[in-house]
């Protein structure tokens, strides 16, 4: 294979001695840059490219917080392979995150202003939250700006947007019914810029990072659905790729937490398992550096990355939705036994109307 | 009184194959269709496929079930006029007036069955609130099938439809409306040998053969 030239990437390359004092090595980054283009589902004679245009470029980055809770942050700063984090980190300039930058007040809000004045139309900023839009907007205002405000001048002065997490990308939990707030994804906020979203509660870092090396690698975003969510991330639905699919199709279903099949690590469609309708590719990379995630830990996925799931795949913990109109403890499936014996009594009792009733028709009087 | 026991040929040949090729259809994609939502049978060994053998039927039968609606409503425009699209639709004052009679047949409020050779305008009626939920068991069908199968067939098919209506709300509706179906065929059947019984035109084996007997008193020959 043909790895880049040492001058693109010699030890001496100003990324490399970034991350040589954070101890990783040449290594690591390759195996960084092959990881990533594995998750791109880019060939190998890609790898190169990816490395060139990580270590070559530095962009900006300012990562902005709404109606959130810091749960993406956490993902990106928790990412255990400390590598990712560290190339995510250290090789983006990351100018602006309230949670983790050391200025505050205004120093802070200054920092970020730099960035959008003198950075124009080539930064690139992050979104966590959602933004609200009832009363003027006045449930979230940082320095006495409105997170609509903010997110206007910002995003619109940007390269693009990443959406990370449901709440920026489609609202969220803070958009669940009833809504109190009138909170919505950036998108919706802010119509006309150029985004992509990564929603998932949380967004999953490495998706975030690929996202970035796609823009660094081609300079343009992946291609996206009509949600604007990437293929690569998005484009499977869990239950397509999941390790437990062999069981749902022989037909081995968990009924009862903690029962034989549970423990047996059987399907857990039954136990309302949202996968086939959840597009994410958790089941391939997993989470916490391919550690576990969900289903692998024996809970149903609950399509966190999919437009309101707090609302429409709720119950969790059952296959189907309520029936809208009836109660919580009737299921589709007790509503259409109780039509069916309904009809079934209706029709008995019209046979008895037929035999007590006159048999002769009279239509000739 | 003229035409008095005369046979006649009301069902073509694609109404009668249609018919039963959706009886059959509606059976295998009930059962399957119940599996697919309440696995109801458990395997013993990961060996077995049972849920996989489901959903294949199930989607087998979807696509038959497709091509006979297809069919029907093809024939609907060059069938006979007992087979007529027109049939479906009948708003005009006359049929108003046929469907309130049939509705007091039925319910014993009349004794004066609704003498038609083909469907009179309560039946005319009732089928086309069945193929709407034909066209919607499809619709959500391939919109749960185009989850996995990115084509532009199974866009067109139902895909659309995710656009506008959550995927869980798909779901929950395609597994009511097979509970409205299946009232329907229970009432359907009752009421055509009801019918029979009370017209004693050869109804119930009209589907079978085609042909009906004239009462003498019928409105539509
Ligand atoms: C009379 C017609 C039909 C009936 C009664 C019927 C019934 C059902 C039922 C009860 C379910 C289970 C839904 C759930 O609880 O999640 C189901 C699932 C499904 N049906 Fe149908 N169906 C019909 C026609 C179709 C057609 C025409 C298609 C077209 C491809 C189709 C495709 C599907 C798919 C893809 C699923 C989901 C399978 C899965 O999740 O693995 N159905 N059907
Ligand atoms: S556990 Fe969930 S995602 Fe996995 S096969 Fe079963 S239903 Fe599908």
């Amino acid at each position: 294979m043909n790895f880049p030239s040492d001058d693109a990437l010699n030890e001496s390359s100003e990324t490399m001695e970034i991350l040589g004092h954070k101890g990783i090595s040449r290594r690591d980054f390759m195996k960084f840059c092959t990881g990533m283009a594995a998750l791109l589902s880019l060939p190998a004679s890609f790898i190169p490219k990816i490395a060139e245009a990580v270590s070559s470029k530095r962009p900006y980055v300012v990562w902005l917080e709404f109606q959130d809770c810091a749960g993406d942050s956490e993902s990106m700063l928790r990412a255990s392979k400390p590598t990712i984090a560290q190339i995510v980190l250290d090789v983006i300039s990351l100018d602006y995150h309230e949670t983790i930058m050391a200025p505050s007040g205004k120093q802070a809000e200054k920092s970020l202003m730099d960035v959008v004045n003198n950075q124009k139309g080539q930064y690139i900023a992050i979104v966590e939250g959602a933004i609200p839009l009832k009363d003027g907007g006045v449930y979230c205002c940082i320095g006495g700006k409105t997170a609509l405000d903010i997110a206007k001048e910002v995003c619109g002065n940007a390269a693009f947007t990443i959406n990370v997490g449901s709440c920026s990308s489609w609202g969220g939990i803070a958009s669940a019914k009833p809504n109190p707030t009138g909170a919505v994804g950036l998108g919706e906020a802010v119509p006309g810029i150029t985004y992509v979203n990564l929603p998932g509660c949380p967004m999953n870092v490495e998706n975030v990072t690929a996202t970035i090396v796609h823009y660094l690698t081609f300079g343009t975003l992946p291609a996206v659905d009509e949600r604007h969510r990437p293929y690569f991330a998005h484009g499977k639905t869990v239950h397509d790729n999941c390790e437990r699919r062999s069981h749902f199709d022989a037909g081995q279903f968990v009924r009862q937490w903690g029962d034989e099949g549970h423990r047996q690590g059987w399907c857990l469609y039954e136990m309302g398992c949202k996968g086939p309708i959840a597009h994410f590719n958790c089941p391939s990379i997993r989470w916490n550096g391919g550690t576990s995630w969900p289903v692998q830990g024996g809970h149903g996925c609950i399509a966190c990355a999919t437009d309101n799931n707090w609302d429409v795949a709720y119950p969790f913990y059952g296959r189907l939705p309520n029936v809208p109109g009836f109660g919580i403890e009737k299921t589709a499936d007790k509503i259409g036994a109780g039509l069916a014996a309904a009809t079934a009594a209706g029709l008995i009792l019209h046979g008895v109307g037929r035999a007590i009733s006159p048999k002769k028709d009279d239509d000739n009087k | 009184m003229a035409n008095e026991g005369k046979r006649i040929y009301a069902w073509e040949f694609p109404v009668r194959f249609t018919h039963w090729i959706n009886a059959l259809c509606i059976f295998a994609l009930s059962i399957t269709g119940f599996y697919i939502g309440n696995p109801f049978m458990y395997a013993i060994s990961s060996k077995q496929y049972i849920m996989g053998w489901m959903r294949f039927i199930h989607f087998v039968a979807a696509y038959m079930f497709l091509m006979s609606v297809i069919i029907r409503v093809y024939w609907a425009f060059v069938g006979n006029k007992y087979a007529c699209y027109k049939v479906w639709f009948p708003f005009s004052g006359e049929k108003m007036s046929e469907f309130v009679n049939a509705l007091k047949f039925y319910s014993f409020m009349s004794r004066k069955p609704p003498y038609t050779v083909g469907h009179h305008a309560l039946a005319g009626f009732t089928y086309l609130i069945v193929y709407m939920m034909f066209l919607f068991e499809i619709i959500s069908g391939f919109a749960l099938y185009s989850v996995n199968h990115k084509g532009a067939i199974w866009y067109a098919l139902g895909g659309w439809l995710t656009a506008s209506m959550a995927l869980q709300m798909i779901r929950l509706y395609h597994h009511l409306v097979m509970y409205v179906l299946l009232a329907f065929t229970l009432i359907h059947v009752y009421f055509a040998w009801y019918s029979d019984s009370r017209e004693k035109n050869g109804l119930m084996l009209s589907i079978f053969t085609g042909y009906k007997f004239l009462t003498g008193k019928e409105s539509d020959i």
